[in-house]
């Protein structure tokens, strides 16, 4: 609703008329619309942020009771060990498993789009379904799978007289965690880029064909481009969702009690601060630092994407 | 109305009206957290029980115990004005964490618990559990084993904190037809066990005489117990001691480590599928230290094993030695927040005092009893199990239960005590590293955890 206003003179007189009825109904209207959000937005999300920014910055002790320690929970994180080797868990996670999804999604994404697959919506929802197993659900399922007694892979290798795969094992565990969230989020990604690529104007492929271009060309130099929004979104959503990691790594646990510390994720970290260590402001400063870190990454992963000039 | 009767009626009242005003006064006292054990610890008089028995209450009791419902079914019938809502909001870890929330959160808590006893005094702690002591008989611990009542009460022993409902001597659960199929006697001692567990793994391979899991710090704490480590202490106010680097602790560890660096014992952590599977396929020959109440684990996924366990007492450390210790056991506590002391403190009480409800814990729940007249009693004691060929394994424990060392304290945040030692040493028992560089690790950080928590060290 930005109105022209023309410079100088007229500006004050617009900003002095009060506004028209039907301009008041509208605004009337749009703020009614916007209200439960907003209501359910603050509610659920701005006052716990704003109340645990307040927990953080006090400490409570079994013996001594609450004090007021500024920064000091903030400073101990940063100096924290186990935080420390979380985030850069973390880290390498996002590194190895992001890239290999999205390639993958994109993959998919392209040949669904080309059309070359046969049953192309069998194929589209088989992809998809994971997604919508309950991530307990499936790390539940994927801990039977990966169990070295009786999973199937063990099962196998017994068949095989050969030593079962440890997938549970300290080495291997990261590395299993991966190709559960892979296995989870693969279908979403894909959805999100298969539906910019149907999105894309049918002209590029015109022009794209009058230069002469095959489908691999098509889809490198027009394709990929043209859905480049979609992929940062992605990007982003991974980035932000793989520092988050709970849920697979909380299942895991009780599978493997001794290779899953109680600080293998970040936010792991916090949920065994605050309850098993009873150490809630201290849960606090670490996930608010998570957040700051997150929000790093996401801006740089963003800044990354963007092409020059991009006004954004 | 009559003269006369009118007089009577006010006599009536002037009789009433004290003891509802003493009540009254007596249930501010203890519901306003009159921690200071000075008046509160007036005993509550039989009519006041009475009263507040008859009048229709709604208690609300979380516990994991399996079936306790039936125990619940006895109270109600014989309190029928009294409604009990049992909820099972988790087992162990889950069920604290819950506790610890609604507690916090000032709402949501219920009026009684179940608490185990090593975890009772990091309720006390936060003074989040009513002293019991008004609400049962003066001579109420005589009913019960004498270092089980131990565990209930506050460090000065001045205040009881839950009425303790089942224990768990450790002994040995060993499988006959593994042992005498490879020649083993059933090992005395802990250099026998050693023996046996190189003679029966060289024989099979695939065979531990045992398994030590890293997952589990009750285990390895009753361990240390057996050998009559104290390691942990609290003064109830500000002061903590930790000893878990002395000479017994390290050797015990060292004993372990040493099992384990040779591939004579597994480490695979137990409650788990892999672990159940283990038991039933005989990939473990024996259980050590296996609680009183480990049988009923035993019966579920293990239940192909019927009739070839037997239970002994726990390998000593010198021979011809008694010595054993206690893994788990729980006791029902009422929370400082009922707004219904009384009908929770007869809960609590009468669940696990009244003989009809000990006794089918024992028999029904397989819970080992902590009354001495269930202990004693034939119908408990000479159950013959046929999960163990016959054997008396009741009466086995209750020896076993009469020699477990009186004193054993805890630290006021257990939960914490569990979790740094899988951490540390439980980290080192399945990586099989150097366990007692583990041992040195989780001394070092519950001491880091104490000071920074307040407490002073020694």
């Amino acid at each position: 609703m930005t109105t022209l206003a023309p410079a100088g003179v007229a500006a004050p007189r617009a900003a002095r008329r009060p506004p028209s009825p039907m301009r008041r109904r509208q605004n009337a209207a749009a703020y009614t619309f916007i209200t439960p959000f907003v209501v359910v937005f603050l509610a659920m999300i701005v006052v716990p942020l704003v109340y645990a920014a307040y927990v953080s910055v006090f400490r409570t002790q079994l013996v001594g009771g609450t004090m007021f320690v500024g920064l000091g929970n903030y400073s101990r994180a940063l100096t924290d060990p186990l935080f420390l080797s979380g985030v850069a868990r973390m880290a390498l996670f996002l590194v190895v498993q992001v890239p290999i999804m999205l390639g993958l999604a994109l993959v998919f994404a392209l040949l669904l789009d080309a059309g070359v697959l046969f049953l192309q919506r069998f194929v589209r929802l088989g992809i998809f379904v994971p997604y919508a197993v309950p991530s307990v659900v499936a790390a539940l399922m994927w801990g039977y799978l990966y169990g070295p007694d009786f999973g199937p892979f063990a099962q196998l290798a017994h068949n095989l007289n050969l030593p079962p795969p440890a997938f549970l094992s300290a080495s291997w565990m990261l590395g299993s965690i991966m190709n559960v969230v892979t296995w989870e989020y693969i279908g979403y990604n894909m959805i999100v880029m298969y539906a910019a690529l149907r999105a894309i104007p049918s002209e590029l492929y015109d022009a794209a064909a009058v230069d002469g271009a095959g489908r691999f060309r098509t889809a490198w130099h027009v394709k990929i481009p043209a859905i480049r929004p979609a992929i940062l979104l992605t990007a982003i959503f991974s980035v932000i969702g793989s520092f988050q990691l709970f849920n697979e790594p909380n299942i895991m646990r009780t599978l493997s009690p001794n290779v899953i510390g109680t600080a293998y994720t970040p936010n792991l970290y916090a949920y065994n601060l605050a309850f098993v260590n009873r150490e809630t402001n201290y849960a606090a400063a670490i996930a608010f630092l998570l957040g700051l870190v997150i929000m790093v990454v996401s801006y740089v992963v963003q800044l990354s994407g963007q092409r020059k000039g991009d006004a954004r | 109305m009559s003269h006369l009767a009118r007089g009577r009626r006010l006599k009536a009242f002037a009789l009433v009206a004290p003891v509802a005003a003493a009540t009254l006064i007596l249930g501010a006292c203890s519901n306003g957290g009159g921690g200071g054990g000075g008046g509160a610890t007036e005993r509550i008089s039989q009519a006041d029980i009475d009263k507040a028995m008859t009048t229709p209450t709604n208690l609300l009791f979380w516990t994991w115990v399996p079936d306790i419902q039936k125990e619940v079914d006895l109270f109600q019938k014989a309190y029928p004005a009294i409604k009990v809502e049992v909820v099972n909001v988790g087992q162990g870890a889950d069920h604290y964490k819950k506790l610890r929330s609604a507690l916090q959160a000032g709402k949501g808590a219920p009026d009684v618990a179940q608490i185990e006893f090593q975890h009772i005094q990091s309720f006390a702690l936060g003074d989040n559990l009513l002293d019991l002591t008004p609400y049962i008989p003066e001579k109420a611990g005589d009913d019960y084993v004498e270092w089980v009542w131990n565990q209930v009460k506050s460090t000065d022993g001045t205040k009881v904190f839950g009425i303790p409902q089942d224990s768990g001597p450790v002994g040995l659960l060993y499988r006959e037809d593994i042992l005498k199929d490879n020649g083993i006697d059933v090992p005395a001692t802990w250099d026998d066990f050693a023996a046996a567990a190189k003679k029966l793994h060289d024989a099979k391979p695939d065979v531990y005489l045992t398994n030590l899991p890293g997952n589990d710090m009750g285990q390895i704490v009753s361990l240390l117990w057996q050998a009559g480590v104290k390691p942990f202490g609290w003064d109830g106010d500000k002061t903590v001691t930790i000893n878990l680097d002395s000479d017994e602790a390290k050797k015990v560890v060292g004993y372990w480590d040493n099992l384990v660096k040779e591939g004579l014992v597994s480490v695979d952590p137990d409650f788990t599928d892999a672990w159940y599977q283990g038991l039933s396929s005989g990939k473990y020959a024996s259980w050590v230290p296996a609680a009183a109440w480990g049988p009923v684990f035993l019966q579920g996924t293990a239940g192909n094993t019927s009739g070839l366990w037997r239970a002994a007492q726990i390998p000593q450390w010198e021979a011809g030695g008694t010595a054993t210790a206690n893994w788990g056991g729980s006791s029902d506590a009422v929370l400082k927040s009922t707004k219904n002391p009384i009908a929770a403190a007869q809960l609590a009480w009468w669940i696990n005092h009244d003989p009809s409800s000990t006794i089918k814990l024992a028999n029904e729940q397989f819970l080992f009893p902590v009354t001495k007249d269930t202990l004693a009693n034939p119908e408990f004691a000479d159950q013959a199990s046929e999960f163990y060929g016959g054997q008396k394994v009741n009466a086995e424990f209750a020896k076993i239960s009469a020699n477990v060392d009186v004193n054993f304290g805890w630290l006021p945040f257990t939960d914490y005590v569990y979790s740094a030692g899988g951490e540390t040493l439980g980290k080192a028992i399945a990586d099989k590293s150097d366990m007692l560089k583990g041992l040195a690790d989780w001394q070092k950080a519950l001491v880091d955890y104490a000071k920074q928590q307040g407490f002073t060290v020694k």
